[in-house]
């Protein structure tokens, strides 16, 4: 288990990345602390990749990124809002530092600023970056180019939109040899071949003439990693690397980044929103929080042992922290509280699935029919919590929609009370589709940007024909209280809402009908911790007063922990594992079950904590 | 996001304590606060109302003619902004012209809203209909207008309103495909789902979602209508398929002011400085109630500026 030897990985040419790095020449300084490292690495091999505690004092080289109190500021009209203040960072040759924040706490502008990307209306209001002993916060545009790529390497966070669409694989990772004057002709194919390779993707020399839609999630991670690391840059910054992906991938793309990254001495600055994560990867962990630093410090201290106030909170929230959070939501599985506006029997189905599949016919495929859901049973007792889990492509959105109406089952039953979804005519018809309510995954795409929020929670109502205009008025204003909205958000648009509460929106507008199920797809994944902590909460309190059963579609296990009575594990359209909650993830049967759990980021380092 | 629900709502909005029932008026309110909107505004009015009051304002007949005074100049006394060829009196003939050229542009626009969006809606929602207008639009398209223009002519004489419908017929086309486009667009949205899991109908999901977030577009193309609609008057009744001379249109009194261009440009500048009012106007106006009624402009402006600063 060693870095050095496992990065040279199965290209251990000369010429190769490593070599080539080393013999480059990242002065003497760095060269006596790889060798220092890599010693320690060699000689105590029992420590693992993850760096999980109480791992040896790391030896880090000198200064490689030194931020100091940097602040920039947005220009929105007249005025400067600054959106980070006052921030020091330090990155050492070979350390991995990890910023983790809330969506809008600065760490994604900070690391724009850092590679001179900041949007036309930033800038560096005050403070200085220096990188490797260079001042660049007002290098010109020229420097930061050259620096960007050659010194820099940049891993995006959306792998479908960062790869141009037109162009082979192949091209792009070559372009950037060209750019950089590193390569040119024949040798440079050659070398995004070999880069490709190294990124981990198979049969690299064919893959490199695929067009980027033939190419998985993962895969153009990779691909987006290869072109980062072409140049061999001395620092990598990764942006929410892996936020777009699933976790089992997620976690392969990050064990070979670490790799990778390892191998070649390379410093990384990682930016996510996810404190498993961070504890997973990074050497030394930074909290922002509206645009500061709150608290820093190495990642298994600070996880343990949180200071700052905020950083409590999100240790709190984190889902991944499953293990000391298990009781905080115990009551979740309690005995419901009565005076319930369904109590008609708890445990009573409220939907039944009988032995659903759904085939697509794939075009231009010659025996192509896809099938997305595979003879799936389920079924949910009123007022509690399913939890459908799976990677993309498992087929539980499919599953939803069926469940919705919004898709025809190719054979099977969906059961909703006696009547079958999408057969049932007339009144029963509308009964049906009274009953179960969505809230979709993406909060900003779900909810009619045209509307304002009183129109949004008014909608079904207006639709099922519910009471007259005042009856109505009063019903908006009741929901909006139940999911803790304030009045005066009534005549907003989605647009003017944050995540939180345009979510909120959707669930108010869910439960107007007064449902039995709500479907929540993906309801909570878009959302920052904090938040998502809030709407689980706010899910719950309401399952409790109104005896609502949810159908909780997710690919985070570390939420289903949280919420769900019972979980339906899903792969490739087949139903692998269905049970309660404590039974899944306490002794999960599957492999894939044990493989979704073992991915959850931070899973190994409670592990080990508890262990 | 932590300060989620406590920002507070732009104050200024008259509605009642609980916040609920109101929000009316905030297109209008958008609009004036536009200075865009506003200019748009007075420009349309200014033309509208000339155009309603020609017989008031206008210090002769549009089609009195004085031969003794033929090509006067602006400013000359009696005639403020000159005569033509004929002597007529320039200001009289824009001031009734604007009213054919308003009354086409109208009409024409009128016609392809009407027919174009319920089309296109249509179109977009459902397969087997779109296979039928798609045809017919794309027949339509390849139809030269002229044509069209020229069997109306032929069917009930060349007048305004066959040119207006030659005009607004042309302009069907497009307008289905953009609001066809638009709901296609839209149709694959979250929110419709969640309308068509609530069991909403499909005439339902039209009205209520797809066409109020089509509406901007379907806006742009009626103010790109509405100037070429007006020149395109001009073009008809320069052949002789549109008003029939002495009644003055602005598209008239610039082919007939050609003739003599060198003679007496103002003939010629003066209306083709109307129609380039009306249509300006048109333009400022459609784009601010765009604005007006894009919920997501706040931000896209900001963005914008941000840009054009750096």
């Amino acid at each position: 288990m060693s870095h050095v030897a496992g990065g040279a990985g199965p290209d251990d040419r000369p010429g190769g990345p490593v070599g080539h790095a080393l013999g480059r020449g990242v002065e003497g300084a760095g060269e006596a602390f790889r060798a220092l490292r890599a010693r320690i690495a060699g000689s105590s091999p029992g420590t693992t990749d993850g760096d999980v505690e109480p791992a040896p004092e790391k030896v880090f080289g000198p200064p490689l990124l030194e931020v100091r109190g940097l602040t920039v500021t947005y220009r929105t009209g007249a005025d400067e809002v600054p959106a980070v203040q006052d921030v020091d960072l330090l990155v050492r040759e070979g350390e991995r530092v990890a910023v983790v924040g809330e969506s809008g706490s600065g760490k994604s502008t900070t690391a724009a600023a850092l590679i001179g990307l900041l949007p036309g209306s930033g800038r560096v209001a005050a403070g200085t970056i220096s990188f490797a002993g260079e001042d660049v916060t007002h290098a010109s545009p020229a420097r930061l180019q050259q620096l960007r790529g050659r010194e820099v390497g940049l891993v995006p966070q959306d792998p479908m939109s960062n790869l141009n669409p037109v162009m082979r694989v192949g091209a792009q990772v070559e372009e950037v040899l060209r750019a950089h004057g590193l390569a040119s002709g024949r040798r440079a194919r050659e070398r995004a071949v070999e880069l490709l390779g190294h990124a981990g993707i198979p049969d690299a020399a064919r893959r490199a003439r695929a067009y980027p839609h033939e190419f998985s999630g993962g895969m153009r991670q990779r691909v987006l990693i290869a072109i980062a690391l072409a140049c061999e840059p001395r620092l990598l910054v990764a942006d929410e690397p892996t936020s777009a992906l699933d976790v089992t991938v997620q976690r392969q793309i990050l064990d070979h980044l670490e790799h990778l990254t390892e191998s070649t001495g390379t410093s990384m600055l990682l930016v996510t929103h996810d404190l498993g994560l961070a504890a997973d990867r990074a050497d030394t962990v930074v909290v922002m929080s509206k645009g500061r630093v709150v608290e820093r410090g190495p990642a298994a201290q600070l996880l343990t042992d949180p200071q700052h106030e905020y950083t409590r909170r999100l240790v709190a929230a984190a889902p991944s922290v499953g293990a000391a959070r298990a009781t905080v939501r115990a009551q979740a599985r309690e005995a419901p509280v009565a005076g319930r506006r369904h109590d008609r029997g708890d445990g009573v189905p409220v939907l039944r699935v009988e032995d659903v599949t759904k085939t697509y016919r794939v075009r231009g495929r010659g025996n192509g029919d896809l099938t997305a859901v595979d003879g799936v049973s389920l079924v949910v007792p009123a007022g509690t919590t399913t939890a459908v889990v799976g990677e993309s492509g498992s087929g539980k959105t499919t599953l939803a929609r069926m469940v919705l109406g919004l898709e025809e089952p190719t054979s099977g039953r969906l059961l909703v009370g006696d009547d079958v979804v999408g057969e049932a005519r007339g009144a029963r018809r509308r009964a049906v589709r009274r009953a179960m309510q969505p809230v979709f995954q993406d909060p900003y795409a779900s909810l009619d940007p045209t509307m304002s929020v009183e129109r949004l929670v008014d909608e079904p109502l207006r639709v099922f024909d519910e009471g007259d205009r005042a009856s109505r008025r009063r019903r908006v204003g009741e929901l909006l209280d139940q999911v803790s909205l304030p009045r005066d958000a009534a005549q907003r648009r989605p647009a003017e809402l944050s995540g939180g509460q345009r979510q909120r929106v959707a669930i108010a507008r869910a439960l107007a009908v007064e449902p039995r199920l709500v479907v929540l797809d993906e309801a909570v994944s878009a959302l920052d911790v904090l938040v998502q902590d809030q709407v689980l909460e706010l899910l719950h309190e309401l399952q409790r007063e109104l005896g609502v059963a949810y159908l909780f579609i997710t690919h985070d296990l570390a939420v289903v922990r949280q919420v769900a009575h019972a979980v339906a594990v899903m792969r490739r359209g087949r139903l692998v594992e269905h049970g309660t909650t404590d039974a899944i993830m306490g002794d999960p049967q599957e492999d894939y079950t044990r493989e979704l759990l073992a991915a959850i980021p931070g899973a190994e380092f409670y592990a080990a904590r508890a262990g | 996001m932590a300060a989620e629900a406590t920002a507070a709502v732009p104050a200024g909005s008259g509605y009642s304590g609980d916040g609920l029932g109101g929000g009316r008026g905030r297109v209008l309110r958008r609009l004036v606060h536009d200075p865009k909107g506003v200019v748009g505004l007075v420009l349309l009015a200014v033309v509208v109302l000339a155009a309603l009051l020609a017989p008031l304002l206008a210090p002769y007949s549009p089609t009195q003619v004085h031969f003794e005074t033929p090509f006067q100049r602006p400013l000359t006394v009696g005639f403020l902004l000159g005569t033509d060829d004929l002597g007529r009196d320039v200001l009289s003939r824009i001031l009734f012209g604007l009213r054919a050229s308003l009354q086409v542009g109208a009409l024409a626009v009128g016609l392809a809203v009407l027919v174009g969006v319920p089309l296109g809606l249509v179109a977009g929602w459902w397969r087997g209909v779109d296979a039928v207008v798609s045809r017919l639009t794309d027949l339509l398209l390849a139809f030269p207008f002229l044509i069209i223009a020229v069997g109306l002519a032929a069917i009930g004489g060349a007048s305004l309103g066959n040119a207006a419908i030659a005009l607004g017929v042309a302009a069907i086309p497009t307008m289905v495909r953009v609001v066809r486009a638009e709901t296609l667009r839209t149709r694959g949205k979250p929110f419709v789902d969640a309308a068509r899991a609530m069991d909403a109908s499909g005439p339902r999901i039209l009205v209520q979602h797809v066409l109020p977030n089509a509406a901007s577009a379907i806006i742009v193309q009626a103010t790109i209508i509405m100037p070429t609609a007006v020149i395109g008057e001009a073009l008809l009744s320069f052949l002789g398929l549109g008003i029939q001379p002495p009644t003055p249109s602005l598209g008239i009194m610039l082919s007939d002011a050609q003739q003599y261009l060198l003679r007496s440009p103002s003939a010629a500048v003066l209306p083709g400085l109307a129609i380039a009012v009306i249509c300006l106007g048109f333009n400022l106006f459609g784009d601010a109630l765009r604005d007006a009624l894009d919920p997501m402009t706040v931000t896209a402006r900001r963005r914008s500026r941000g840009k054009a600063a750096r």
